[in-house]
């Protein structure tokens, strides 16, 4: 049923429908109202579960990690400098091959301290092992849970994912949300079954030290399942459209696409702007489109070569900064398209909250038709 | 051995690792001059030290790696530590 | 799609208006869509919320340069100045003051709705809490809420002697500024 909800809550009310069994969590600006919303719905007993208040995000991860090992269907979210220090834990759940859900409220990391909005924190986290998904709106960050749930679970894949959806942007926007009911969710997302869990009468030791004859083997077994992850997520996607009748089987979401020369690249929230950026230069007689990444890892190299094959220049927005590089969907669209012909042009943009308007995405479909980029845009030069 | 997903084994593996063919030296036990103390048994990091019937100790050779804590602690000087071969 | 930019001073409700007036609006028939300028939270200092208007879905994510309505919670604010920025041709403002409409310095083509929603706040309420108050006169000054769906709101979000209280003052200033029920 639509109705209008904050997005935290709508967030809170998923995890609530995916029924989790252990909730551990650490509150932070902007996912706080999340973590809120479901310890009261475990006090209120509309969650089976448990809510372990902990002292940090380090401990918040180990004990959904202890719980994912012991079999429960585990929950957590988190942001900025608290995902930095969940760190160490997010390799060893991936490693470990345990799954769980994590919503980030997307934020950009310190120093200087920023409270506000941009994907620094979970592009740091890109080589974890944790499959990351980005939001747009609500309702895709809604859905996206039971997707990641499934995926997670999915006995091919068994590695965490991340849904991330923009801090405050989306986190503290009410708008209309789809919320499916709990008999629609039980009818898509069966119980968790673990795949071996830790049990006193039929003990097992998991993650046990690996010398260099095994390591290797290890993370490409990793590697391999994070390949799986990209297949069973377009599957699960198409399963939940053929559920809910919203799609989100593919990876990527071409906007306008068709006869476009010029085509933007970006993920999350920004999405929504440029798509009605790209609405007002269609009409202008502008023949611009938007590729949306809503899988960043694994990174849906073979779905961009295949949308994108006939324009003659991306611009690639990036949210994140790989600091002595650039922007990291811009380097990894270059690799991608690397022999295509087409030019690939990087734009780190909106950093720390800064606004990103219509007249920004159009300023940058200039810039990128005159070849200029792999640069900061808009930043204030009167202030260097 | 093929590899586990995330690692994970079953206990009892290390009942098969051998490891008494590490040893160098071999800790000799002289029933004759033990006191019974049991400090032998405590302090073995192998846990392979075992007390007999009579209330004495002896090594288990399957698993001794010969690193003499057991003839260090002896307050008895019962344990002699004797060099596998020359 | 219309646009409502809400100024006012943090501990003033503000942000609670915006997701209020959104509410209302969602019950009312259209899609829209509340969010804070987001700040850190400090009583008395100038804070700016924002709500969308559409017959479809939202997907604008900048905030709100060039609205079509500007809620003043406080006429002090007007002293900064940037409460009318970007002001579309016959947009309105509803500010909250004890002065005429003539009295305020509006750009031209904006329609100026003044109401003394602190004496309002304070007579119904007994606090100077102006949002709601001025949630009425918005129903009333745009009709983009149905007052109906404005209590409904209201009640949604107030515990039950504290949503009668806010009910009134909104219908009062609905009554004020001349809507009709």
């Amino acid at each position: 049923m639509l109705k209008i909800t904050e997005g935290s809550y709508a967030v809170a009310e998923a995890v609530k429908l995916c029924r989790p069994q252990v909730i551990a969590a650490y509150p932070i600006t902007p996912q706080t109202h999340i973590v809120e919303a479901l310890a009261e719905m475990v006090a209120n007993c509309e969650i089976d579960g448990e809510y372990i208040t902990v002292e940090s995000e380090f401990s918040a991860l180990s004990a959904c990690l202890g719980a994912s090992a012991a079999g429960s269907r585990a929950y957590s979210a988190t942001t900025s400098q608290g995902l930095a220090l969940m760190f160490e834990v997010c390799f060893n759940m991936a490693g470990l091959r345990l799954p769980m859900v994590m919503t980030i409220a997307n934020r950009a990391l310190g120093a200087p301290l920023s409270i506000w909005n941009d994907h620094q924190d979970t592009i740091s986290l890109r080589d974890s092992g944790w499959f990351q998904l980005y939001a747009e709106d609500n309702q895709e960050a809604t859905d996206l849970h039971f997707i990641a749930y499934k995926v997670s679970e999915d006995h091919n894949v068994l590695l965490p994912g991340m849904v991330c959806f923009d801090g405050f942007i989306l986190s503290h926007t009410y708008e209309p949300v789809d919320m499916p009911v709990q008999e629609e969710v039980d009818g898509y997302l069966p119980p968790f079954t673990p795949y071996h869990r830790l049990d006193a009468g039929d003990p097992i030791s998991m993650g046990m030290y690996a010398t260099p004859e095994y390591y290797m083997e290890f993370r490409y077994q990793i590697q391999q399942a994070m390949e799986q992850a990209g297949k069973t997520l377009v599957a699960a996607g198409k399963e939940f459209s053929e559920h809910f009748g919203r799609d989100y089987g593919s990876l990527v979401e071409g906007y306008r696409l068709d006869g476009a020369d010029t085509a933007l690249i970006a993920m999350g929230s920004v999405c929504g702007t440029i798509k009605d950026a790209v609405d007002e230069m269609r009409d202008a007689g502008r023949k611009v489109g938007l590729l949306k990444l809503r899988a960043f890892r694994p990174f849906p190299e073979r779905e961009i070569v295949a949308a994108l094959n006939n324009v003659n220049t991306v611009a690639v927005l990036d949210k994140n900064i790989s600091l002595g590089n650039s922007g990291a969907a811009g380097t990894e669209v270059k690799a991608a398209l690397a022999g295509s012909g087409i030019t690939v042009l990087d734009y780190v943009i909106g950093l720390g909250g800064r606004d990103v308007r219509k007249r920004d995405i159009a300023r940058v479909v200039d810039l990128a038709e005159k070849g200029e980029g792999d640069m900061f845009y808009g930043l204030r030069t009167e202030v260097l | 051995m093929p590899l586990t997903i995330g690692c994970a084994a079953r206990p009892g593996k290390a009942r098969r690792n051998l490891t008494g063919s590490w040893r160098v030296f071999r800790p000799v036990f002289r029933p004759e001059e033990c006191t019974k103390c049991g400090l032998c048994a405590t302090v073995c990091p192998e846990g392979c030290v075992i007390e007999t019937e009579e209330g004495t100790f002896i090594p288990d050779y399957d698993y001794c790696k010969g690193c003499g804590l057991c003839a260090e602690e002896c307050p008895a000087k019962a344990i002699e530590m004797v060099q596998e071969e020359k | 799609m219309r646009e409502l930019r809400i100024h006012g001073r943090g501990g003033q409700g503000s942000v609670t208006a915006a997701e209020l007036i959104a509410v209302a609006a969602f019950e009312s028939g259209v899609y829209s869509q509340a969010f804070p300028a987001f700040g850190v939270e400090r009583r008395g200092a100038p804070v700016q919320a924002f709500v969308r208007f559409s017959d479809g879905r939202v997907r604008l994510r900048s905030q709100i340069y060039e609205p079509d309505y500007v809620i003043v919670q406080d006429s002090s604010l007007i002293r900064n100045g940037g409460v009318f920025d970007g002001m579309k041709e016959g947009g309105i403002a509803i500010i909250n003051t004890e002065k005429p409409p003539s009295d305020i310095e509006a750009p031209a083509g904006v329609k100026v709705i003044t109401i003394d929603a602190t004496s309002l706040a304070l007579e119904v309420l007994g606090v100077p809490i102006t949002n709601t108050t001025l949630m009425g006169a918005f129903a009333a000054a745009t009709g983009e809420i149905r007052m109906d769906a404005l209590e409904k709101a209201l009640r949604e979000r107030f515990r039950a002697d504290l949503a009668d209280k806010n009910v009134t003052a909104a219908r009062r200033a609905f009554e004020m500024v001349g809507g009709a029920a």
